[in-house]
């Protein structure tokens, strides 16, 4: 069980709680297949529908490391993978 | 009772304002997507609590939103634009060529006769199409495709299409505009595009009458007379009488004739509005006067319509898609500001109250007449 925050917009996007479990993989790609297919309405947010890149003003980060730069497949933490830790969707903090 | 239901897209969310026929009283709901930047709602008009909502933002993307009862709810729905085939080039700012590259919905036209058909405007330029309610978009292609892409070039806020007319007596018949590229009309439902730009003369580009390239802010036709558009441009309003293949200038005795909206009297096919704007470096009224000129005789002609608006220490802009006409017995015409006003004249633009007056900036302003 992986646990996702998500920001206040995506939470009122997808009509859901601040914070959400999932039955994923350890991985980003994982993490985010499974949100996407949960809530639809987040498609597109987060990543590039046609490319699969990060939004440039969307960040990972967990167990206080920046997660944003890594590979998609690259395994998560071990205390997000374990559900010690959550995995954080952030907006950068950017414009007004 | 008949009534108005305003919709107002802004920087920071969505508003309806909505009143009985006789425009005195107003109920304000929002903000909708609390945050978001929203360019436009659209009504069917097949269909009044079918509505279409374009909410995006810098951090999370395009969101396109639909509500089956006139704004109350609302459903996140399809939202990927993705180009036909092979992007391709466009100018960029400086000079060099760049990829399409989709950023956001500036317009949702939808049909007049079918709820879950609409067509959006998009930025970089193309236009979309759906016909499941906006779950799915399908490029209309041919526009994009047409020979001419490789010329067409972003104006400041970003190479957008920001006006479609649907031709109310030939549902193929369809004219587009974008910035900065010019008019384009299709006649076979979107398959074949042809740039209509004929009489246009734009200083600010390398040949002024060059047949793309021109900064077109937005057009207006009335349904009765699909021949006849109105056109405001970066400079100059203009019209044509031929379905846009050839076009007169009108701006006659206005002040300035730069601006951003146009928009037509809803029974008074000469009747036409623009809000005229000091220049291009300055993007407010002339004087600090907020005027809106009517002209009564298809142009030439204005009067400036100043009663309730501010005659003073003015400084707002009014946005290409912010202006809109309802179809009472008496026309209404609805204006929002960059200011976060919102105007509203139930006498054809003789006199004007503020229905709101502290929204973040408007972007988009339309009416539906509610029956």
């Amino acid at each position: 069980m992986i646990r996702v925050v998500l920001p206040a917009h995506l939470c009122a996007l997808a009509k859901c709680g601040k914070e959400i479990q999932l039955d994923a993989g350890a991985t980003q790609r994982a993490v985010l297949d499974e949100l996407e297919a949960r809530y639809p309405a987040l498609r597109g947010t987060l990543r590039d529908p046609n490319t699969g890149h990060r939004r440039a003003f969307v960040r990972f980060f967990a167990c206080e490391e920046d997660l944003s730069h890594e590979p998609p497949d690259a395994p998560l933490p071990a205390p997000v993978a374990a559900g010690t830790e959550p995995l954080l969707v952030i907006g950068a903090m950017a414009g007004g | 009772m008949s009534g108005v239901r305003v919709l107002v897209g802004t920087r920071k969310g969505a508003f309806v304002l909505a009143s009985d026929a006789r425009r005195q009283d107003w109920q304000v709901s929002g903000p909708h997507f609390a945050g978001w930047e929203v360019y436009h709602v659209a009504g069917s008009p097949a269909d009044p609590d079918r509505l279409y909502a374009s909410q995006s933002s810098g951090w999370f993307g395009q969101v396109i939103q639909r509500s089956d009862d006139g704004g109350r709810n609302w459903e996140a729905v399809g939202n990927d634009f993705t180009y036909a085939g092979v992007p391709g080039q466009h100018q960029w700012y400086d000079g060099t060529l760049r990829p399409w590259e989709f950023t956001r919905v500036w317009h949702l036209e939808p049909s007049l006769t079918d709820p879950d058909t609409v067509y959006a405007g998009v930025q970089d330029a193309a236009l979309f199409k759906t016909t499941d309610g906006a779950q799915t978009w399908e490029e209309v292609r041919g526009l994009r495709e047409h020979g001419s892409g490789p010329d067409w070039q972003p104006g400041a806020g970003g190479m957008c299409l920001h006006t479609i007319l649907l031709d109310p007596s030939d549902e193929n018949r369809m004219i587009i505009a974008i910035s900065a590229a010019g008019v384009f009309r299709t006649e076979d439902g979107g398959a074949n595009w042809d740039p209509i730009n004929k009489g246009l003369l734009s200083n600010g580009i390398p040949s002024p009458a060059a047949e793309v390239g021109h900064c077109v802010h937005n057009l207006a036709m009335h349904p009765s007379r699909p021949q006849t558009i109105f056109m405001q441009k970066h400079w100059d309003v203009m019209r044509s009488d031929d379905g846009g293949d050839s076009w007169t200038e009108i701006s006659g005795d206005l002040p300035t004739d730069f601006g951003f909206p146009i928009a037509v009297h809803s029974h008074e096919p000469e009747t036409v509005y623009v809000v005229p704007i000091t220049s291009d470096g300055q993007h407010f009224p002339p004087e600090g006067k907020l005027r809106v000129y009517r002209s009564r005789t298809g142009g030439h002609e204005w009067e400036p319509l100043t009663a309730g608006l501010p005659q003073q220490h003015c400084y707002v802009d009014i946005l290409r898609d912010a202006m809109a006409v309802d179809s009472l017995d008496e026309c209404g015409i609805y204006f929002g500001t960059t200011g976060g006003q919102v105007y509203a004249s139930a006498d054809s633009g003789d006199s004007w109250t503020a229905i709101v007056r502290d929204l973040p900036p408007v972007l988009s302003v339309e009416v539906q007449t509610l029956p």
